[in-house]
């Protein structure tokens, strides 16, 4: 087979992309990196409070969460962890699909109902309901309850025995 | 004689770690003894790589159980502590002595994947950090696990 080579010299042909110029993949990249150096220190953090100081898992229940999430600090902490340690997670998880599922050829019904596709939307589709539920239970939370067993509420309710 | 590369003898994986191009046998110069470019495969590189993989896929997996099992908080005390009372057994608690196991792991390797990115040198010391890390893994276990699995098995 003949190829036809350029004169030395020649200037590349422009490179069209999809995407004009927004390097997704980069970014991606470097969402990996970054959010797992603040991961390493939030998440050291989350398990030494919840499962390492005072008695440790033996002391985790409701009254437990109530206490924390009653203080704004522990609130935003959660929310910062949830959306980094998640997208983080999710984003890695493509990562997988990508590299061991082939992606469709076809369009239409073809992609739809393909193995790689089927796949990254549930993994959408799961990380952005968590997301959004994760975020409602935090906000939304009420540390004291009314009509529930006064004894499982923390000890600052007024109900609690 | 020019020899070409389809009549060379198929490479076998050679017992010794360093990698030879060439050596005498019998005063021949032999070829060499495995292909070049397997300094990766079977050793800290890919072994890394393979933890990492399985370390982050294990967590993923876990936190999608965590934040439901968590957003019962909202439904009601009950409904959580019934939830969290059975995953107070010695199983669960093993099982939770591997999850730190893995997020330990996964985040010490994933700073050294950070520093082989960016700092000048770290490609050239990949190796010398991924047994920095399984060290400061062990370091990390050794505090962790004897206190966990007091706290599992009713010692306090
Ligand atoms: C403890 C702090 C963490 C650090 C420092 C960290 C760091 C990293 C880094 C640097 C990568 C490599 C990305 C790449 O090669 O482009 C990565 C991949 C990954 N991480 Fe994390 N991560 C942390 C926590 C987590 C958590 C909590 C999860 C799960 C929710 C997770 C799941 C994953 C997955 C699934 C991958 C993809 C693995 C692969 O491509 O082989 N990581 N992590």
């Amino acid at each position: 087979m003949a190829v036809t080579l350029n004169e030395p010299r020649t200037k590349d042909s422009p490179v069209v992309r999809r995407g004009a110029g927004k390097n997704w993949e980069k970014w991606g990249w470097v969402y990996m990196r970054a959010s797992g150096l603040v991961l390493v220190v939030m998440i050291f953090g989350h398990l030494y409070v919840n499962l390492y100081a005072g008695d440790g898992v033996s002391a985790l229940d409701f009254a437990f969460v109530a206490g924390k999430w009653a203080s704004p600090f522990w609130q935003w902490y959660d929310l910062v962890l949830l959306w980094l340690s998640l997208i983080h997670g999710a984003n890695g998880m493509r990562t997988l699909i990508n590299d061991y599922s082939i992606s469709p050829i076809g369009t239409g019904l073809k992609k739809l109902l393909s193995p790689h596709f089927i796949m990254k939307s549930a993994l959408l589709g799961a990380t952005v309901v968590l997301l959004i539920l994760g975020t409602l239970v935090i906000f939304t939370f009420d540390p004291c309850p009314v009509s529930s067993n006064p004894e499982l509420l923390p000890s600052f309710c007024p109900a609690a025995s | 004689m020019s020899l070409k590369s389809t009549q060379l003898p198929t490479p076998t994986p050679s017992k010794s770690r360093t990698l030879r191009p060439t050596s005498l046998l019998n005063g021949r110069i032999s070829l060499p003894k495995r292909p070049a470019g397997t300094v990766y495969r079977g050793r800290e590189g890919m072994w890394s790589w393979v933890l990492h993989r399985i370390t982050g896929v294990g967590i993923f997996f876990f936190l999608l159980v965590h934040i439901l099992d968590t957003a019962l908080v909202r439904v009601s005390p009950e409904a959580y502590n019934a939830v969290i009372n059975t995953y107070k057994n010695p199983i669960m608690g093993l099982g939770e002595l591997a999850l730190v196991a893995a997020i330990g792991f996964h985040g010490l390797n994933g700073l050294r994947i950070i520093l082989i990115d960016f700092w000048s040198v770290g490609t050239r010391n990949h190796r010398l950090m991924f047994w920095i890390v399984i060290a400061l893994w062990i370091v990390l276990m050794l505090g962790f696990a004897p206190r966990h699995l007091m706290h599992v098995f009713g010692a306090q």
